[in-house]
């Protein structure tokens, strides 16, 4: 992950009488760059959302073994031409097992997609809730809890999910599992150390000292005056946060301990893309595109949300030391 | 000197407490795990008693406060195992016996480490010299089409899983081109020629990945120098473009360069995971991936602590060079 150093201004302080969602959106809109990733993110979202539509236009699902389609005195090179490519398997088969590579890149979608989100959602509840829990508490919570950030922050990500996930009855229904060890070993901690900082400051503004003399209860004032202060350096976190998880989830199920089969994913359709590569070229080469444009593109936007959360940080953007989980 | 003194105390203090905090919740997780370790460390086709036995000698009956002990004694103390006839002496620090193969832990993934010190190191260098260039390219060209060019290059490559673009690379390089051979691993002291040739398509594929990173730091870094006031006076005083951009902007790239180019390489010394998958590389990664396959608890924890060590001695130097290379900086 690589992790930025966040820009810690309250948004919208620029321009008086317009609101800051709305200057949000207006500064998101001029950048094309921004335009284009959301475009391609909402279409992939959409095809994600419609997935049993579009197998069903097709006439496929992708669970479904076809094995008059393959060719198991070649080891099961797909029938046909470019893998099977018909008007019946709009993308062709998969090898060896003959399933609708369409229905399984589509379905796939849905998994990246969600369990990248369900991960990011863990990550964002853990990192404001144990964030603001430390910069409010009294100093023994503080230390506490700092303390356990820093570990997680020092954990080998990539190592602990595995071990999480290899661990875990498989009975347990895979991604859920997979989005919770993903965002338990990752992301959140830096992000509690964020808002910890930025709750630290807030605190000393003259309206939390204002709330708090007309005896409004700690809780009170997180919710009312300090979690609006917090959306913006949150949400460009969040937006970050999105396509490294994919890539790590992409990555774990690579690695067999992810999403187990029959339930399609980009990242297990790359565990044995190499073997199938000279038969069918798509079946490697459409989940890597896949993950690619969605990554891609999931991080231009993160970019744009960024800058137009706060112009002034584009311009001294720095990478900070940031670890980075699941890429290498 | 005294406030490096307590900068290592305090860090080899804050070490400590990490790597035993990893160790415990490695080990809680499994032992609430429900799967049955000695089934599966025994084999499919064991019978009830076998599995009875093996259950016993790994002490996996015991509870879970006995089994962690044993583990911390031997790390402190070392530990003798019987392993069936004999006994085997496992001295401090001992991380156990795999349950595999008997063999001790630390001596397994210290066999392992040349191969994953190997893919980093190597490949450090490359992406060093690629990411750095690139960076100091696209400021030297910046406002121009090079500049954007590179900026969507550098992005595109820090969005790529390396097992995509990896992938991508060895079939087209050795599968349709044929100019390498698919990497098989070569120790360095066998043969250095064929170490960098089976090398050199995994140190690639590494370092175009990490290198993105670089090149955003090294742009970023320089640009801000390039901001500063300083930097205007030599301008004013007629030093030329190449030699500001060379000379002072580069050295102000240097710090955080440093800082994340250490701990880079600590992640990468506890095994690149990804990258020894797929090229087959048998380093510490890979045999991380076929422990945990198999629940090989020792060996897991064993690879937990050592990377984990890794990461925070990595951290501790990039501190210190940090420190050396921005006088600005101070020890905490």
């Amino acid at each position: 992950m690589s992790e930025a150093v966040l820009a810690v201004e309250t948004p919208g302080a620029d321009a008086p009488g317009v609101s800051g969602a709305r200057q949000f959106w207006r500064r998101l809109r001029t950048r094309r760059a921004a335009l284009v990733a959301a475009s391609v993110v909402a279409l992939l979202v959409l095809v994600a959302l419609t997935a049993p539509l579009l197998t069903a236009l097709e006439g496929q699902d992708p669970t479904t073994y076809h094995p008059s389609l393959v060719d198991s005195a070649r080891g099961g090179v797909p029938v046909g031409s470019f893998g099977g490519i018909g008007a019946d398997h709009w993308l062709g088969v998969e090898p060896q097992t003959g399933r609708d590579l369409f229905a399984r890149l589509v379905y796939g979608a849905r998994v990246s997609l969600g369990v990248a989100l369900a991960a990011t959602v863990v990550q964002l509840v853990l990192g404001v809730a144990v964030g603001l829990a430390a910069g409010l508490g009294n100093r023994w919570v503080d230390q506490l809890l700092t303390r356990v950030a820093d570990i997680f922050v020092a954990m080998p990500l990539m190592i602990v999910a595995l071990a999480l996930l290899a661990v875990v009855p498989t009975s347990f229904p895979r991604p859920v599992l997979v989005a919770l060890v993903v965002g338990l070993v990752s992301g959140w901690a830096t992000l509690a150390k964020l808002v910890r900082a930025q709750t630290l400051t807030l605190k000393e503004a003259d309206y939390v000292a204002a709330a708090r003399l007309s005896g409004w209860g700690t809780l009170r004032i997180a919710r009312r005056e300090l979690l609006p202060g917090l959306a913006a350096p949150v949400i460009t976190f969040a937006a970050i946060l999105v396509p490294t998880n994919i890539s790590v989830e992409a990555a774990l199920s690579f690695l067999g301990v992810g999403v187990r089969p029959p339930t399609p994913s980009w990242g297990q359709m790359l565990t044995s893309a190499n073997v199938w590569y000279q038969a069918a070229p798509q079946y490697l080469l459409l989940p890597a595109g896949a993950l690619f444009v969605t990554v891609l593109a999931l991080t231009v936007l993160g970019d744009g949300v960024r800058t137009a959360l706060d112009p002034r940080a584009a311009s001294r953007l720095r990478v900070g030391t940031g670890r980075k989980g699941g890429r290498s | 000197m005294n406030g490096f003194g307590g900068f290592a105390v305090r860090r080899a203090a804050g070490a400590v407490v990490t790597l035993f905090a990893l160790s415990v919740i490695i080990y809680v997780v499994f032992y609430v795990t429900p799967g049955d370790v000695a089934q599966i460390t025994c084999g499919p086709r064991c019978s009830p008693a076998q599995v009875q036995q093996v259950s016993a000698q790994l002490h996996l009956d015991d509870p879970l406060y006995a089994r962690y002990w044993h583990f911390l004694q031997g790390i402190v103390a070392g530990q003798d195992y019987s392993t069936g006839t004999s006994v085997q002496h496992c001295s401090a620090p001992c991380l156990g016996l795999s349950y595999q193969s008997d063999q001790q832990v630390l001596t397994l993934i210290l066999a392992k480490l040349p191969v994953t010190a190997s893919l980093a190191l190597g490949s450090m260098v490359l992406w060093l010299v690629i990411g750095v260039g690139t960076g100091v390219l696209s400021v030297w060209r910046r406002g121009r089409l090079t500049e954007r060019v590179l900026t969507t290059v550098t992005l595109a490559g820090m969005s790529t899983p390396v097992f995509v673009i990896g992938l991508v690379l060895m079939i087209v390089v050795c599968g349709q081109l044929e100019l390498l051979p698919f990497p098989q691993y070569v120790p360095f002291t066998e043969d250095p020629e064929q170490w960098a040739w089976n090398l050199l398509l995994p140190w690639l594929s590494l370092a175009l990945i990490e290198s993105a990173t670089y090149a955003r730091i090294t742009r970023a870094a320089m640009l801000e120098t390039l901001a500063e006031d300083h930097v205007r006076t030599f301008r004013a005083y007629g030093v030329g473009e190449r030699a500001v951009i060379g000379r002072h902007a580069l050295r102000g790239a240097l710090a955080p360069l440093i800082a994340v180019n250490a701990n880079n390489i600590g992640v990468l010394f506890g095994g690149a995971v990804l990258t020894e998958t797929l090229f087959g590389l048998p380093g510490i990664g890979r045999e991380m991936v076929e422990a945990v396959k198999v629940v090989d608890l020792p060996v897991v924890v064993g690879m937990v602590l050592v990377t984990g060590f890794f990461v925070v001695l990595a951290n501790a130097v990039a501190d210190v060079l940090y420190a050396l290379a921005d006088r600005r900086v101070v020890l905490t």
